[in-house]
């Protein structure tokens, strides 16, 4: 336990800790500490980003084109048929269009905690440890994509494309739950990296394995309910809670009845969903980061 | 070259692992919208529903191996040009290009039996598949493999190149990934897609890497000839990509003699 707490004070160590010295530091809050530090390493890979204008308006164009290919995929499906799994092409449009713009948000603000496998076999995380910022802000902008942006663009574009074609009654619930969809979804899929990171502390290098709960339950989330089994179903609304990222509050927006036996309501508890699971999320960061060793190398 | 590439990838137990369940569930989610849009249209693209869903999951099995979804070499060379050691390989008696194609192989070998076994097992356990009984099929689909890494080889061989110019390579390969995945009918059959484009697609390089070997092992290019066509493909297409890798390895090392190394 000693040693946790040591590993775990290193972690947390503030200029304060060390001063003592008579320049005096201005001790500040943890929370504050890690935006601030998170801030700054942000606005340093967006400089060096900048360095190759060519290749980050490239990559930018690129990530923009990823989720435009993948409706473009889904687009052909509907020049063979008028419905998949009893849902139009508008319809499936803002399932798309609101999981692709969670993601894209939440991989541009988490998306580079998957790198941490990388970090615990190479050994550069221990030189995270010793700075001055909390370990997670320093993981989370670690070689800050801001191309991402291209991803939340795109998404946003078909969720606004699907608004103007639906044939919706929209109620103020409705036109609320858009934007609450949109950001209480990238908090979800912000818990799962980090839980997803967590869990490197344990595997090595299993980068993939957050990426199969990110990526593939954003392809998952851009299809209807309808289309997967009821045990896949009970297992994201209840397991791993990606059902409240888009498709719960969006069957509201659409009028349609749950893939489960829930209740109407459930479609505005996502930001809830949400908090509930970064607790457990950051309980395992804090474990993980706990039980670390260094290689030594 | 081709063996040390084999070995070094099978050191990543945990990452092989970890790619093997992603290709999984993304077999899974895949194989559902599939059921679903067959459900449909049966006999769209000139598949029934198990031909699709086999096409799913083979196709899950190929991609690691033909680094659609990144990986693979290119990353790396473009580092040792970035970092100006490309010079020194430069100076080796072996070929560049032979020398990594070789690396590569050995990479697509690991990958082709630690990433494709399982996810095809697991796809074969849950869905009716369509795959065949006949040797000779899977025979002629290991050609195909063969020359599908190959053509994926090839192309890759140019993006690393492109680094020579270019010096951070990171937004082409992006590019490049986007371009494989939507092109090479890992989204979706490139026989589903719809008119002039659809043929456009099913002649460009990128249906070498996944729609020829995945039509060659359901039978869909009937007779000797049809397959002889299909291989020949394929091997046009892995010719006319070696040749103008070659053409542009020249370029470039014309420019390192210009930089001064």
């Amino acid at each position: 336990m000693a040693e946790a707490e040591a590993v775990e004070a290193v972690g947390a160590a503030r200029p304060s800790a060390w001063s003592g010295g008579p320049v005096a530091v201005p001790v500040r809050n943890r929370a504050v500490e890690g935006v601030r530090g998170y801030g700054l390493i942000v606005a340093m890979w967006v400089r060096s980003t900048m360095t190759y204008r060519t290749s980050f308006l490239l990559s930018t164009f690129g990530n923009a084109a990823i989720t435009l290919l993948d409706f473009v995929a889904i687009w052909i499906m509907f020049s063979h048929v008028e419905a998949l799994g009893g849902f139009t092409l508008p319809e499936i449009a803002l399932l798309y269009g609101s999981s692709s713009a969670s993601l894209g948000l939440a991989d541009l603000l988490l998306g580079n905690t998957d790198r941490i496998g990388v970090r615990i076999r190479d050994g550069s995380l221990d030189t995270m440890l010793v700075r001055p910022v909390p370990v997670l802000a320093q993981v989370a902008a670690d070689r800050f994509a801001l191309r991402r942006v291209g991803r939340i663009g795109q998404g946003l574009a078909v969720l606004g494309w699907a608004v103007s074609e639906l044939d919706v009654g929209w109620t103020a619930g409705r036109v609320l739950l858009l934007p609450v969809m949109v950001v209480a979804g990238a908090a979800i899929f912000g818990a799962v990296m980090v839980a997803g990171a967590a869990f490197q502390f344990v595997a090595g290098d299993a980068a993939e394995v957050q990426n199969s709960f990110t990526y593939g339950g954003n392809t998952m989330l851009q299809y209807p309910p309808t289309v997967f089994a009821k045990d896949l179903l009970r297992g994201v609304t209840f397991i791993v809670p990606l059902a409240f990222v888009n498709w719960l509050p969006a069957l509201y927006v659409l009028g349609r009845p749950y893939p489960l036996e829930l209740p109407g309501w459930v479609a505005f508890v996502s930001p809830l969903v949400a908090v509930l699971v970064f607790v457990p999320a950051s309980l395992a960061w804090r474990a993980g980061l706990r039980s670390y060793r260094s290689t030594g190398s | 070259m081709a063996a040390g590439g084999f070995r070094r990838y099978a050191t990543y137990g945990t990452a092989t692992a970890a790619g093997v369940f992603t290709n999984t569930v993304f077999g899974f989610i895949l194989a559902y919208t599939y059921v679903a849009l067959w459900d449909e249209r049966p006999g769209l693209g000139g598949y029934d529903q198990a031909e699709a869903l086999t096409f799913v999951w083979v196709s899950q099995s190929l991609l690691a191996a033909g680094a659609l979804i990144g990986g693979g070499f290119q990353e790396e060379m473009q580092e040792r040009i970035r970092t100006g050691d490309i010079a020194v390989d430069l100076y080796r008696p072996a070929d560049l290009q032979m020398w990594w194609l070789a690396a590569d192989m050995g990479r697509a070998g690991f990958q082709l039996l630690g990433r494709g076994a399982v996810p095809l097992l697991a796809g074969a356990l849950a869905f009716p598949l369509a795959l065949p009984a006949d040797p000779l099929r899977w025979l002629l689909f290991l050609v195909s493999v063969t020359l599908g890494l190959t053509v994926s080889f090839g192309l890759r061989y140019l993006l690393g190149l492109a680094a020579f110019w270019l010096m951070d390579g990171s937004g082409i390969n992006m590019m490049a990934v986007v371009v494989q995945i939507f092109f090479s009918g890992m989204l979706l059959p490139l026989t589903v897609f719809p008119g002039g484009f659809g043929e456009l697609v099913r002649v460009l390089p990128w249906a070498a890497m996944l729609q020829v070997p995945l039509d060659v092992l359901m039978g869909k290019h009937a007779g000797a000839g049809g397959a002889v066509r299909a291989l020949g493909f394929q091997s046009l297409w892995a010719l006319v990509l070696l040749g103008a890798g070659r053409l542009l390895q020249s370029a470039a090392t014309r420019k390192v003699v210009v930089q001064g190394g």
